[in-house]
Formats: C-alpha cells, sequence, structure tokens
C-alpha cells in the first residue's frame, strides 16, 4: 500500500487552461481542487505534488487505523481512478523545494520545474519537536502521517513500554492506539490537565480516570527533559523531577505548527502561518494557500471543520464567483473508543459569562455550559454528548437562549418541548410511577405523598423517604416537586457548604467516606459541585475533609489552604509575617532565646512579642526569608507553632506542683507530654489545650477547647471553652485519676471533634450544637475512647512532621521566591530583567 | 514577534495552575502573576484595593482570587471587587506565546517611571 504512485497524463498543449498547481495531496489540496472541479470541470490542468509516495487518504483517521479499527485502505479519499479520471497529473514522493514567483514555476527536489498560472499552496502542519536531548535517538517518532503509523505498529509488534510526549487530542489517540496494541504506555503532560485547550479541570479529571482504569499511566504536570537512549535507540525518558520511564518508543505529539517554509522563502507574508484574505489569497495573487498552513484573520486552525469552508470559499474565488471565508468556530471530539468527550467554543469563561453546569455521577457524566449576554459560547461535554451538536449549533447561530434557559443544561429533549422549558412545569408533566431517586428506588408519585404528609422541606423529604437522599443527583428534581406540590412553601433547608453545592458539611464528610472519594475534583464530582472548581470557601474545606478522612494517604492540597497555612506563618496587614516557634508547654532554654534572638537581629524583625500562649513571636519577616529564618530556628532544635494553623495551637501551662506550693500535679509536664502529643494535627479550626495545676487555673484551662485542671485526687478535664469574640467557659466532661488517662481521653476528645465538626467551627459552637450530652454519649460507648484515641495516634504518625524542616530543605521554593525582579533603570526606558 | 513591546517575564511552567507568583519592580509596585486552574494567565499590580493585601497570596478559583487579608474577591480579568465590595486594582496586559509569559513593557515601565 505504500508504493509509489505517479500518473502522468498525456499533457494538451495550448489547450487554453490555466495551469493549477497544487503544493500538497492532503486533505486540503485535494479537497480545493474537488470543490474546484465541482464548480468548473474545465478550467484549470491540474498538477499535484505530494511528499508521502501514496494517494490522498483522511488523516483524522489515522487514529482508528492505529487503533486496529480501519484500515489503510479504508480511508484512501482519492484512488488512484479519481487522479486519473480528472486528469489530474498526480507527482507524489517528489517534495517541492522551492517556489519561483517571477518565472511562476515550482521546483521539486528531482529538479522537475513545473509551471503555474495559479498555485495552490496546502502544505499543512509539521509535528513540533520539543528541544530535549535524545530527540533524533531511533524509535522517537511523531503522529502526522501513515508512516508514523506504521513505525508504532511495528514497535507494538515487538511489545514492551511506549511513552507518549504530550497529553492533547493526538497524543491521546495514540495512547489509546498504542494500549490497544498491547503497549504499556505512559502519557507524559506538561499541563495539569489533559486536553487543557478543549477541557477543564472536572471533564479532565474524568478522562483520566477512564484512560487509568484502561491501564494507562498519566503524569500530568511533568517536564521531559531528556530522551533516554543506548546505541542510537530510544530506551526510556526522564522527566525534570528525576523520574525515569524505561520505553522502547517515543512518540511526541506536543502540537502542530503551520508549515511555512516554503511560503515563506518565497517571500509570501507569512506570520504563524501563511497570511491569506477571505478568498485564500495570499500576498501574491497568483498563490492562494489553504487549510493547516494558513493564517486567517489571526488565527491558525489544526482542525479539519474548519478545512471544508476554505475550500469552499477558495473555489468559489478561483471560478470566478466568491463569496469569502469569514473563519470557523470550532468544536472536539476525542476518536478513542468507549470515551464520549465533546467541547466547543470558549470555555475558559470570562467577564459577564455564566456557567451552567450539571454533573450526573452514577453516569459519570459532566456537562458544562458556557452563557454570555443570553448565547451559548462554549460547552465541555463528557459521557453524555448527544447534545454536542445541538450546543454547537446553538452556538453557531448565536440563538437567544433565555427562554429555555433554565432547561438548557437538560438538553435539547427537554428544552425544546415548548412548555417543559420550565423545569417545575417538565417534573410536574411526569406520571406518578417514574422513578426520581434511582439509588433508593423512589418514584414520583412516592416523593409527592411524602410532601403532602408533611415533608415541607428537602431535609424531610430525604429522612422521610430517601429521595436523594443518596447520591443527590435528583435533588433538582425533589426541589421542583417541593415546589409544584407546595407552590411558595417550601422551607429552606440546613445551610449547605458554600454556594457551590447543596449539601451540607455533614453531608460532605459523610459521603467522603460512604463513597470512597480521595481527591478534591472527584469529590466535586461525585456530589455534583455547580461550579467547575469550586470556591474560597470550600476548597480548604474539602481539603481538610479529605486529610481528616484518608490520613497518610491523602495529599495536602496547598492552592486549596488559606494563606497562613501555605506559608506556615501568619501573614500581617503590610504582607510581611510573624513566625511563631514551638516552646513545648510554655518551657523555654538559653539556645533556643538565643537562636531567636539571632534571627531577630539576623532578619532586622522590627518587633519581637510574647504571646497569649506562652511563646514569642517575631514580626515582619518576608516572604522570601521565611525558609531561612526556618533554617536558623531548626538548628537550635526549634520546630513550626502552628500559630497560623486550623491545627494545635499551644498547651499552656503553669509551673505546677515542681515549683508551685499550691500545685497538686505535675501540670507543666503534663503539658509538655500533651504537646508533643497533639502537635501538628489538622483541625476544623484552631484548638488550644492548657493544663492548670489547680483549681486556682493560673493556665486558664476553662476558656480552652480542652483544659485540664489538676486536683489532688487527679485531673478535671473540660471542653469547649473559647476566649475570643464570644468567651465561653468550658463545660465539665468527665474526671479521670491518671495522667495516662488523661492523655487518652484528650486524644479521643480531639478526634471526636476532627471527624464530626464542620470545617470552621471552634469546639464551642460545635458542642452548643450537638449539646454536651452527644459529645459524652458518643465517647461512653464500649472503647469508644480507646478507637477515637487510636485514631487519633494513627493520624499523627503523617502529621509530625516539621513543615519548616520542609521548606528549608528546599521544597515549594515557588511559594517563597519572587519570579524575577524587574529594574527599570531612570535614563533608559527598557526594563531589565534579573532572574531571582 | 514585537517582542519589544512585550517583556519576557520566563517560561508558563514557572506558575503552578491555581496559583501565583509576584514581580517585583524596582522603585514601584509589586505585580502579581496569576495562573487559573483552567490554564488561563493574569497579571494585576499585588495590592488589593481594599486595604493593599497582597492578591498574589490569596486562594484562587474560577477567575478570581480572594484577598488573603479580608477575603475581598477580585476578578483577575478585570481587576474589580466583586459582590457587594468596591475597588478596582490595575490589570496589566499579560500574553503568552510559546510557552512564555510576556508583560505590556509600557505597563510595567509607566508604574516604575511614574513612582
Amino acid at each position: 500500500m505504500n508504493a509509489p504512485v505517479n500518473f502522468e497524463r498525456d499533457s494538451f498543449p495550448g489547450s487554453g487552461r490555466e495551469r493549477l498547481v497544487v503544493i500538497g495531496n492532503g486533505m486540503a489540496g485535494c479537497r480545493a481542487v474537488e470543490e474546484i472541479l465541482a464548480r468548473d470541470p474545465l478550467r484549470f490542468d491540474v498538477t499535484i505534488f505530494g511528499a508521502e509516495p501514496r494517494v490522498n487518504y483522511n488523516r483524522i483517521m489515522l487514529s482508528p487505523v492505529l487503533a486496529g479499527e480501519k484500515t489503510f485502505e479504508e480511508i484512501v479519499i482519492n484512488t488512484a481512478q479519481w487522479y486519473e479520471d480528472n486528469a489530474i497529473t498526480l507527482v507524489s514522493g517528489d517534495k517541492v523545494v522551492a517556489i519561483d514567483r517571477a518565472a511562476q514555476s515550482v521546483i521539486a527536489a528531482s529538479g522537475r520545474v513545473e509551471p503555474y498560472d495559479r498555485l495552490l499552496i496546502a502544505t499543512g502542519s509539521d509535528p513540533f519537536i520539543i528541544p530535549v536531548p535524545g530527540k533524533d535517538l531511533d524509535g522517537v517518532v511523531t503522529f502526522r502521517d501513515l508512516d508514523d503509523v506504521d513505525r508504532m505498529l511495528s514497535a507494538a509488534d515487538r511489545g514492551g513500554a511506549a511513552v507518549v510526549i504530550g497529553g492533547g487530542l493526538l497524543g491521546l489517540e495514540a495512547a489509546h492506539g498504542l494500549n490497544l496494541r498491547g503497549m504499556k504506555v505512559t502519557v507524559i503532560h506538561l499541563m495539569p490537565t489533559l486536553m487543557e485547550r478543549q477541557l477543564d479541570e472536572a471533564a479532565g479529571y474524568l478522562l483520566r480516570s477512564e484512560l487509568e482504569r484502561r491501564g494507562q499511566t498519566i503524569l500530568t504536570g511533568a517536564n521531559t527533559r531528556e530522551i533516554l537512549g543506548e546505541g542510537g535507540k530510544v530506551v526510556g525518558v526522564r522527566l525534570e523531577d528525576g523520574t525515569e520511564i524505561p520505553c522502547d518508543i517515543v512518540i511526541m505529539a506536543v502540537g502542530i505548527r503551520p508549515a511555512t517554509a516554503l511560503a515563506r522563502e518565497a517571500g509570501l507574508d507569512v506570520e504563524r502561518g501563511i497570511m491569506v484574505d477571505d478568498h485564500m489569497v495570499t500576498s501574491d495573487p497568483a498563490v492562494l494557500a489553504v487549510g493547516e498552513c494558513v493564517q486567517h484573520r489571526g488565527t491558525c486552525y489544526g482542525l479539519v471543520a474548519p478545512l471544508w469552508d476554505m475550500c469552499r470559499a477558495l473555489a468559489d474565488h478561483a471560478t470566478g464567483a466568491p463569496t469569502g471565508y469569514e473563519g470557523s468556530v470550532t468544536s472536539t471530539k476525542l476518536k478513542v473508543s468507549g470515551i464520549d468527550l465533546f467541547s466547543a467554543g470558549d470555555f475558559l469563561g470570562g467577564e459577564g459569562c455564566e456557567d451552567i453546569v450539571m454533573r450526573d455521577a452514577a453516569r459519570g457524566a459532566y456537562k458544562r455550559v458556557i452563557v454570555r449576554d443570553d448565547r451559548v459560547i462554549g460547552a465541555v461535554l463528557y459521557g453524555d454528548t448527544a447534545d454536542g451538536s445541538w450546543y454547537f449549533d446553538l452556538m453557531k447561530k448565536g440563538a437567544d437562549i433565555s427562554p429555555i434557559r433554565e432547561a438548557l443544561i437538560f438538553g435539547q429533549a427537554f428544552a425544546s418541548g415548548g412548555a417543559l422549558a420550565d423545569p417545575n412545569a417538565a417534573v410536574a408533566a411526569l406520571s406518578d410511577d417514574v422513578e426520581i431517586c434511582g439509588c433508593n428506588g423512589v418514584s414520583k408519585g412516592t416523593v409527592v405523598r411524602t410532601i403532602q404528609a408533611g415533608a415541607c422541606s428537602l431535609d424531610a423529604v430525604r429522612s422521610s423517604c430517601k429521595a436523594s437522599a443518596s447520591c443527590g443527583s435528583c435533588t433538582g428534581l425533589v426541589e421542583s416537586l417541593l415546589a409544584v406540590t407546595l407552590g411558595g412553601e417550601v422551607q429552606s433547608g440546613p445551610r449547605t457548604l458554600c454556594k457551590c453545592t447543596s449539601f451540607t458539611h455533614d453531608d460532605v464528610r459523610r459521603l467522603i467516606v460512604e463513597k470512597d472519594l480521595r481527591l478534591i475534583p472527584q469529590v466535586m464530582q461525585e456530589l455534583h459541585w455547580t461550579t467547575p472548581d469550586g470556591c474560597s470557601s470550600c476548597r480548604p474545606a474539602l481539603n481538610y475533609y479529605l486529610l481528616c478522612a484518608w490520613p497518610g494517604e491523602y495529599v495536602d492540597d496547598q492552592k486549596s489552604r488559606f494563606v497562613n497555612e501555605r506559608m506556615h506563618a501568619n501573614i500581617q496587614k503590610d504582607g510581611t509575617y510573624s513566625v511563631v516557634p514551638r516552646m513545648w508547654g510554655g518551657l523555654t532554654n538559653p539556645r533556643e532565646l538565643r537562636a531567636i534572638a539571632d534571627v531577630v537581629e539576623k532578619y532586622d524583625a522590627p518587633m519581637v512579642k510574647v504571646t497569649g500562649g506562652q511563646r514569642l513571636d517575631i514580626f515582619g519577616i518576608r516572604k522570601e526569608d521565611l525558609p531561612a529564618v526556618w533554617a536558623d530556628l531548626n538548628a537550635a532544635g526549634m520546630v513550626s507553632g502552628h500559630a497560623y494553623g486550623k491545627s494545635l495551637r499551644t498547651v499552656k501551662t503553669c509551673v505546677g506542683s515542681e515549683w508551685c506550693r499550691f500545685g497538686t500535679q505535675d501540670s507543666t509536664g503534663l503539658g509538655v507530654k500533651i504537646e508533643h502529643m497533639t502537635w501538628g494535627s489538622w483541625m476544623p479550626h484552631k484548638f488550644k489545650i492548657a493544663v492548670s495545676g489547680c483549681p486556682r487555673n493560673c493556665a486558664e484551662a476553662t476558656i480552652k477547647d480542652f483544659g485540664v485542671i489538676c486536683v489532688d485526687s487527679g485531673y478535671e478535664l473540660h471542653v469547649g471553652g473559647n476566649g475570643g469574640i464570644k468567651v465561653r467557659a468550658t463545660d465539665f466532661l468527665c474526671k479521670v485519676a491518671t495522667e495516662e488517662e488523661a492523655m487518652d481521653m484528650c486524644a479521643a476528645f480531639t478526634q471526636l471533634y476532627r471527624e464530626e465538626a464542620h470545617y470552621l467551627e471552634r469546639t464551642a459552637p460545635w458542642i452548643e450544637r450537638v449539646g454536651l450530652q452527644y459529645v459524652k454519649n458518643r465517647l461512653a460507648e464500649e472503647g469508644a475512647v480507646e478507637r477515637y484515641a487510636a485514631r487519633f495516634r494513627y493520624s499523627q504518625q503523617f502529621m509530625q512532621d516539621d513543615p519548616w524542616a520542609k521548606r528549608a530543605a528546599g521544597e515549594d521554593a515557588k511559594l517563597h521566591q519572587h519570579l524575577a525582579e524587574v529594574r527599570p533603570f531612570p535614563t533608559a526606558p527598557k526594563p531589565q530583567l534579573e532572574n531571582a | 514577534m514585537m517582542i519589544g513591546n512585550w517583556l519576557d517575564i520566563g517560561p508558563v511552567t514557572q506558575i503552578e495552575p491555581g496559583t501565583a507568583r509576584t514581580l517585583p519592580v524596582v522603585g514601584s509596585d509589586e505585580i502579581a502573576v496569576f495562573h487559573t486552574m483552567r490554564g488561563e494567565f493574569f497579571a494585576l499590580r499585588n495590592q488589593c484595593p481594599h486595604k493593599q493585601g497582597p492578591l498574589s497570596q490569596g486562594i484562587v478559583h474560577g477567575e478570581v482570587v480572594a484577598c488573603p487579608l479580608h477575603n475581598w474577591n477580585i476578578s483577575l480579568r478585570t481587576g474589580k471587587a466583586l459582590g457587594d465590595d468596591e475597588g478596582c486594582v490595575p490589570t496589566i496586559p499579560l500574553r503568552v506565546d510559546a510557552g512564555r509569559l510576556y508583560l505590556l513593557r509600557s505597563a510595567v515601565v509607566t508604574r516604575a517611571e511614574a513612582a
């Protein structure tokens, strides 16, 4: 099938026809010729030069060929017969190397000179090769033509591993094909989201999960440093972070560039692509250009759909009936069998844009339509792409969607049903035996009867008949039924976690565990978040809930942390930070004090202050100096005091029986022990502990989250105190006899709070919400204290790792360093850039 | 392409999505360069219109940053405070080309000379 083809026809000297020479035997060149022939078959003598030694084929179908779903013969567009029937000279396998515009002729590699009256450049695009060491090794291939596919197929025949560099459309299709052919495939993608030009984070996450399920390894945010070789052949890829991936073939699929070299050398106007007007005419009126090599109104296209419109305009113009091309709105579908994915238009959104999001966890579907000024301007669909063409059509027409806005996201069948455009009306029109809640098998009739029997809120419906109590995907339907059944009397339910979700904090915490949710995007998908990437309220909450649910497994998401927790210091009003090293139980020593004094002098800290939590706070440290400050404090044996965190802050103590004439127990020693047990633990909110050595309570234990008051006969334990905006004295929890029991109860209470409170809820409002008796009951259950304490101590294994030491050692350096510094000189207006 | 009018501030990979990094300008206001989760880049003066909080340190969601000091939400695209808050922070034209970030030189320079 690769035999060179060369069809010479008899020339018609003096036929009087114009000579049309086409450079490029690809989809664009041939389509343009077809369009011209359809309008005026006798107008031109046509000669087509093709660099590939074969007839014209459908390049976008190379993926199915690689995947074994199609043969080459099935993707041929124009057979040898077509060239013959239309008296077209095909010069294949002989590349055009120059255009002589003055002489109006092209020169091929063989030396052949072909004169033209009209020239059409359809050179398409070239794969972009990233300039890394090893890019020229044997076994590094691109994915552009049939030769590339043949190379990949022969590699697949030998088995082994493949690395695909580039997680865009083409790279993923290559990876899919090689995976089906039995290779172990790793996809390396520079950006954090696959196909980020077509997909948002949520859809990218679903795609990634599916590809991983099929056995591919997906590495995002991964930068290729080098392709490794032995004896001139590829043996692996090394990433920027040092990871090495052994492989037998590397597919470079990072993008394409318009092939403009010939045009540029011929002196035509070229920017990113060959500049053309609306009739596909270049800066030389005798020269036309079409396809991926052109730039039209500032845009270069890499998809097939615009090509058809361009060829139409070109043919209209070339045959004397100009119409013009006005640019294309494009859409994308991934050609990977079993994955439905559609993307069109602008999905970045922007000012005045509104996102309409619908997620269906049960079906793994995600739909997002972007609307501006009552017009659809973009759509991203995953899992259910049936309405893709409808949204695309609305978008291209610029149709006013305000009459169907409410129902738009449900799709064409729903939205165009006239009266059904009102979701409430649509739900009202459903018959009584239609199933509303698939998880619990609840019909519309049952929900309506439940509401009529007195369930006037979503929560009441959930607890009475279980509708929408599981996955929540039918929440909207249940709300509509409430509205239809009760008229305006719907009671609003408990407060949701934030405006991005209809679930409450409790729902989210429960469902994370029940549904085994492990990542923020996964929670957002499974729980039908209505925003693509959450907000500044839900991101930190979800990060904490996941951290608490999956200790040791969940990887903290720095970008979901408030500034203080991300920087491990307290931001001040001038943007500098304050630094508080831990002083166990409020004890310190000369070495620590000297180190603090040295830091204050070395970094010119304008203030040092003794805190309410019995330690020292160093003010005015710049973010770029923080790692160095921490290194100095670490060197004196000090670790982070977490004065910045929703976490254990301090354990305040009095001097106790060791010194105090009233002291009943070693309160200082117990405080130090408790602090060693609890430090580093992330909490729903800040958490303070104190241990007082006698009922005089010098450590103010009765306004702490957990307070210990020592008495002769043991330890009184108090919880839920607060000395902040709203002062609240503690509630008495219980009395225990030994230090060990006090420690266990402290661990157990802390863990109960960690597992059950809402994010940003201190122990005081938590206890007022759930009741002291509830807390007591939970801890009084058989073996409860041991279980909670064990869970706390297990979690602490992963938490007690000084974050300052890691930063001082260079981790997350980007958080502290400037990008660079601009230094404009007063005399020269050009700013200089100094790399930081 | 027109590199003369644009200041190259380095590759896109140096700013993780969902974060921002800072660019001090000697003699003038620091600039914050943002990379949203959806992959767009924006540059703004690194000062909240409310109490001059360093916006670069806020949580980025959608194309909004929540100021780290008092949680004002600022549109990265327009620099305007959202919701009931009023105020606006200057934006600096930014473009991405061949994997590198460029700031409009005159926007950076004007600020520096004005200082």
